[in-house]
């Protein structure tokens, strides 16, 4: 982490419904940023912001894999997944908006805080989706940002 | 404060056993997991009902002291692997919620 061009890359497939293993990717991640002696206040941004985008893989979408690279200025959080896509991103970042079905609510999730969450927490994000194909998020988050 | 004083008090049913040493600085009530990761502190105990695996991750992220299962609901027995696992101590208390929370403000937590 010392040279400036080092970067690490880590890859995650995703897999829709898997109550079981959502969440592993994310614990992975943040393992790894601890053994790298990453700041403990960014590793608590940087595990909400992949919980979050994880969790919506499963729940929302099809299936879809988790990137993350980590370089000595910042860390990249990429999920991309095969679909459906999101019909209206404005509403979808409403604090409180979701499709969630009853099923999936009554195990916590549904609250609609999840992209307000990843929005709150990161220093960069961008929403790419098309109804029909599939979602990309993607979010920055500085190693010296002004966010604490 | 040591949850091991907080098992006590609580008169809780351990599910997975803390560490000696666990420490307990704060409380979180709820049962919707994003808040859940919003809202709680690191070293907070967190109540709640849910009981599924994705508990663990959430307490595990965002570096949680425990678990308390309030209302005696059942822990799903993947969860305790997990738990066990994560290092992530897991209690059961018949009471509910508010129950628990005013017990630990008596504690001083
Ligand atoms: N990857 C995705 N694919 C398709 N739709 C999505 C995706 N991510 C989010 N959405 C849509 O955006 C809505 C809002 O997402 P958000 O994460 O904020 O809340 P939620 O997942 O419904 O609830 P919570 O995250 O609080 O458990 C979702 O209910 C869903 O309709
Ligand atoms: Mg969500």
């Amino acid at each position: 982490m010392n040279k400036k061009d080092d970067t690490i890359k880590l890859e995650y497939d995703i897999i829709q419904n898997d109550f079981v293993r959502a969440g592993e990717a994310s614990s992975n991640v943040k393992k790894i940023l601890k053994q790298l002696g990453i700041d403990s206040k960014i590793i608590r941004r940087v595990a909400i912001v992949t919980y979050e985008a994880e969790m919506n893989i499963v729940i929302h979408s099809y299936g879809g894999k988790l990137l993350v690279e980590i370089s000595s200025k910042k860390i990249e959080i990429t999920a991309k997944d095969n679909g459906p896509g999101i019909e209206d991103i404005e509403k979808a970042m409403q604090e409180g908006f979701s499709t969630a079905s009853n099923e999936i609510r009554e195990l916590g999730f549904g609250a609609g805080m999840g992209l307000p969450n990843m929005k709150k927490c990161s220093d960069v994000l961008k929403i790419d989706s098309e109804k029909g194909k599939g979602t990309t998020v993607y979010m920055e988050i500085f190693m010296k940002s002004n966010q604490n | 404060m040591k949850l091991t004083k907080i098992i006590d008090e609580l008169n809780a049913t351990v599910v997975v056993e803390p560490k000696d040493e666990t420490e307990v600085e704060g409380v979180y009530i709820g049962d919707l997991l994003s808040l859940v990761m919003a809202k709680a502190q690191e070293n907070d105990i967190w109540i709640t009902i849910q009981t599924h695996i994705n508990i663990v991750a959430v307490a595990t992220l965002v570096n949680l002291s425990a678990i308390v299962i309030a209302e005696g609901m059942d822990v799903d027995e993947d969860t305790i692997k997990k738990a066990k696992e994560e290092n992530i101590p897991i209690l059961k208390s018949e009471l509910s919620a508010y129950e628990i929370a005013c017990k630990l403000c008596r504690l001083g937590v």
